[in-house]
């Protein structure tokens, strides 16, 4: 520690001009931190579990005494346990972007603003941590299968996590380019409760998407997390042993004009969209000064 | 032509570290830097000296590639801070005044980030961290998560930080800002030490008077422009006179002698022999060689910073402080009433 161990000593290290690797270890370590976070914080674990339990079990068991005239002997909790998986995922996509504004706040942000690499390595590792953080939330949702009378099927459950991959980076994007805007905390819960719920209630998360009143169903078709929780609700639907009445009309997929749409469309459409949003949370961060 | 004075200077002698010409920002209808011009040698400490709102951070976040500036140039570490982001910023450590650490991680991990998002060599890494960290005391702790540190602890490890990549420019936003004294002086020992061990040149902020005696160099900074640049101990010279009081066994003869051999105007104050010279240390062995009465005591008062602020200035800091709160506070009432009509 004294200064006779002078300059000879000192451990220099360099920085080295900006290249791919250089980019991939960002991105890596914003990733990494991600979890780190999410680890840290199991009371966030925890919290964001409450929601979609309270619908898939309290609500689902409630409503189900109502309904089981209209359901076709299918229990009310195993149609809306697609919704609910996609929703968990959400929400916690959302908070995982969320953290971009805590980030500003607490002033973080600028530490990796400051850094000697691209703003997208950035933007991206930060994506993909929301996404990855919100999908091993989601496996979570998956073990539940067996108590709401789904079958613990391998494929069923690889296509599961794959679709909440695929969903879990989509509103990840799609949080953190509203993120890039937003300087306080506040205003983005504020905009959950403005943009997510609806996206939410209008999906079919909770409801079967055919012969619905036609403003809503035009509401339907317009709302991207309805090309997520259709695919999934198909592909749960095809691992159960239900009629062939009961399945057209809870699980009777999304059309355009009387045209079926293909589950691996609706799947390119919410990737679409969320590299789209990508791009825009790219571009927003790295216009900034 | 900043260019052409780089190009001059690695001919003469090492380039500066930091060059700035006419560099301006403004934002919207305020000019908060009018144009500075500095250069800044390897291995010097710089200090920015002025009070809030006078424009020292803006010009950091310029220098450091965080905001663009509205005109002029300046070039760090031999990069040019618009066209040469990216080599300004693998060149530069920042401390910022704001606090810029992920308290949910440990000591550790946040300096691990910082050397992957660097590209530091991986390998480097561990005995680097170990040195900076020691540095700053913090490598008994460094497993501990940082929501449990106190204020001066983030900000030693936030030093530890800026200097994990061995930038050759460590920026320094009001390194000691809301810390308690005993902290503020660890500080200080760390920047002695950093100066002393790496080869570094170091620019910082600050609105303490006595933190920027220890500077190399400072520039005194009013309403966005420099006032006054030179060491410390030059400015404080440029004021004018060291004040000198004396005891002696006859004081009425002291007076009569100082008038008459070196015609100086002295006069008793607080009982003691009180006169202003210029150059006070030098004055003092001819005063014992030549005053020709006993001498008992001496003392050579030097003129402060603050002094030195007034004189360029005609206030205090801290009265100028108050005057951009009360201007501040206008502009704001004005905004909101222009935002009702």
């Amino acid at each position: 520690m004294s200064t006779a161990t002078a300059a000879a000593d000192v451990i220099r290290v360099r920085v080295p001009v900006r290249s791919v690797r250089n980019e991939v270890r960002a991105i890596k370590v914003v990733w990494r931190r991600e979890l780190i976070r999410f680890r840290a914080d199991r009371l966030r674990m925890a919290t964001s579990l409450v929601q979609p339990l309270l619908f898939l079990f309290v609500l689902g068991s409630g409503l189900q005494q109502l309904s089981s005239a209209s359901t076709h002997g299918v229990d009310l909790k195993t149609f809306i346990y697609p919704g609910i998986l996609c929703i968990a995922v959400m929400f916690t996509a959302m908070f995982s972007a969320a953290s971009i504004v805590w980030d500003r706040e607490f002033g973080f942000l600028r530490e990796m603003l400051v850094a000697p690499v691209r703003r997208s390595s950035i933007v991206i590792g930060k994506t993909l941590g929301g996404a990855t953080v919100a999908s091993s939330q989601g496996i979570i949702l998956i073990l539940l299968a067996g108590a709401v009378h789904v079958p613990y099927n391998p494929v069923m459950i690889l296509g599961i996590f794959l679709l909440q991959l695929v969903l879990a980076f989509s509103i990840t994007a799609f949080g953190v380019m509203f993120a890039a805007r937003i300087k306080q905390m506040q205003s983005f819960m504020g905009l959950m409760q403005m943009v997510v719920m609806p996206m939410f209630f209008i999906s079919g998360a909770l409801f079967p998407v055919r012969h619905l009143p036609a403003w809503l169903g035009v509401l339907n078709r317009i709302d991207p997390l309805t090309y997520a929780v259709d695919p999934m609700r198909r592909l749960v639907f095809d691992h159960l042993h239900v009629s062939a009445a009961a399945r057209s009309a809870l699980a009777p997929g999304v059309t355009w004009w009387g045209w079926h749409v293909p589950a691996l469309l609706e799947v390119g459409i919410v990737a679409a969209m969320g590299l789209a949003m990508l791009s825009v949370a790219i571009w927003e961060f790295s216009a900034t000064d | 032509m900043l260019y052409e004075d780089g190009h001059r200077a690695s001919l003469n002698g090492p380039a500066p570290a930091i060059a700035v010409s006419g560099l301006a920002k403004r934002f919207d209808a305020v000019e908060a830097v009018r144009g500075v011009d500095f250069q800044v040698a390897p291995g010097e400490v710089f200090g920015f000296l002025g009070p809030n709102g006078a424009g020292k951070s803006t010009t950091i976040n310029m220098l450091c590639t965080l905001l663009r500036p509205s005109a002029g140039t300046a070039m760090v570490a031999g990069h040019d801070v618009v066209r040469e982001r990216d080599g300004v910023r693998r060149n530069i450590g920042l401390v910022f005044q704001d606090p810029t650490l992920d308290t949910y991680m440990s000591a550790e991990q946040n300096l691990r980030m910082h050397a992957e998002l660097y590209g530091v060599d991986p390998s480097l890494v561990p005995g680097r961290m170990r040195q900076v960290l020691e540095m700053v005391g913090l490598w008994e702790r460094r497993k501990t998560q940082v929501l449990t540190f106190s204020g001066g602890m983030r900000r030693r490890l936030e030093i530890a930080r800026g200097l994990m990549h061995s930038p050759r420019v460590l920026f320094l936003d009001e390194p000691t800002i809301g810390l308690d004294p005993q902290t503020r002086s660890s500080i200080w020992r760390y920047i002695a030490e950093l100066k002393e061990r790496e080869e570094i040149t170091i620019f910082m902020t600050t609105h303490y008077m006595d933190e920027a005696e220890f500077c190399d160099r400072i520039a005194i900074m009013d309403q966005g422009e420099i006032v006054a640049m030179d060491t410390p101990a030059a400015l404080k010279a440029g004021v004018g006179a060291d004040r000198i009081r004396l005891q002696t066994d006859d004081d009425g003869a002291a007076i009569a002698a100082l008038a008459e051999r070196f015609g100086l105007e002295a006069h008793m104050s607080e009982g003691a022999v009180t006169f202003a010279v210029p150059a006070g240390e030098q004055f003092v062995p001819r005063l014992f060689a030549e005053l020709g009465v006993p001498i008992q005591s001496v003392s050579v008062a030097r003129p402060t910073l603050d002094d030195v602020f007034m004189s360029f200035t005609g206030s205090t800091i801290r009265d100028a402080e108050e005057e951009r709160g009360q201007q501040t506070s206008r502009m704001l009432m004005q905004a909101f009433a222009a935002g009702r009509r």
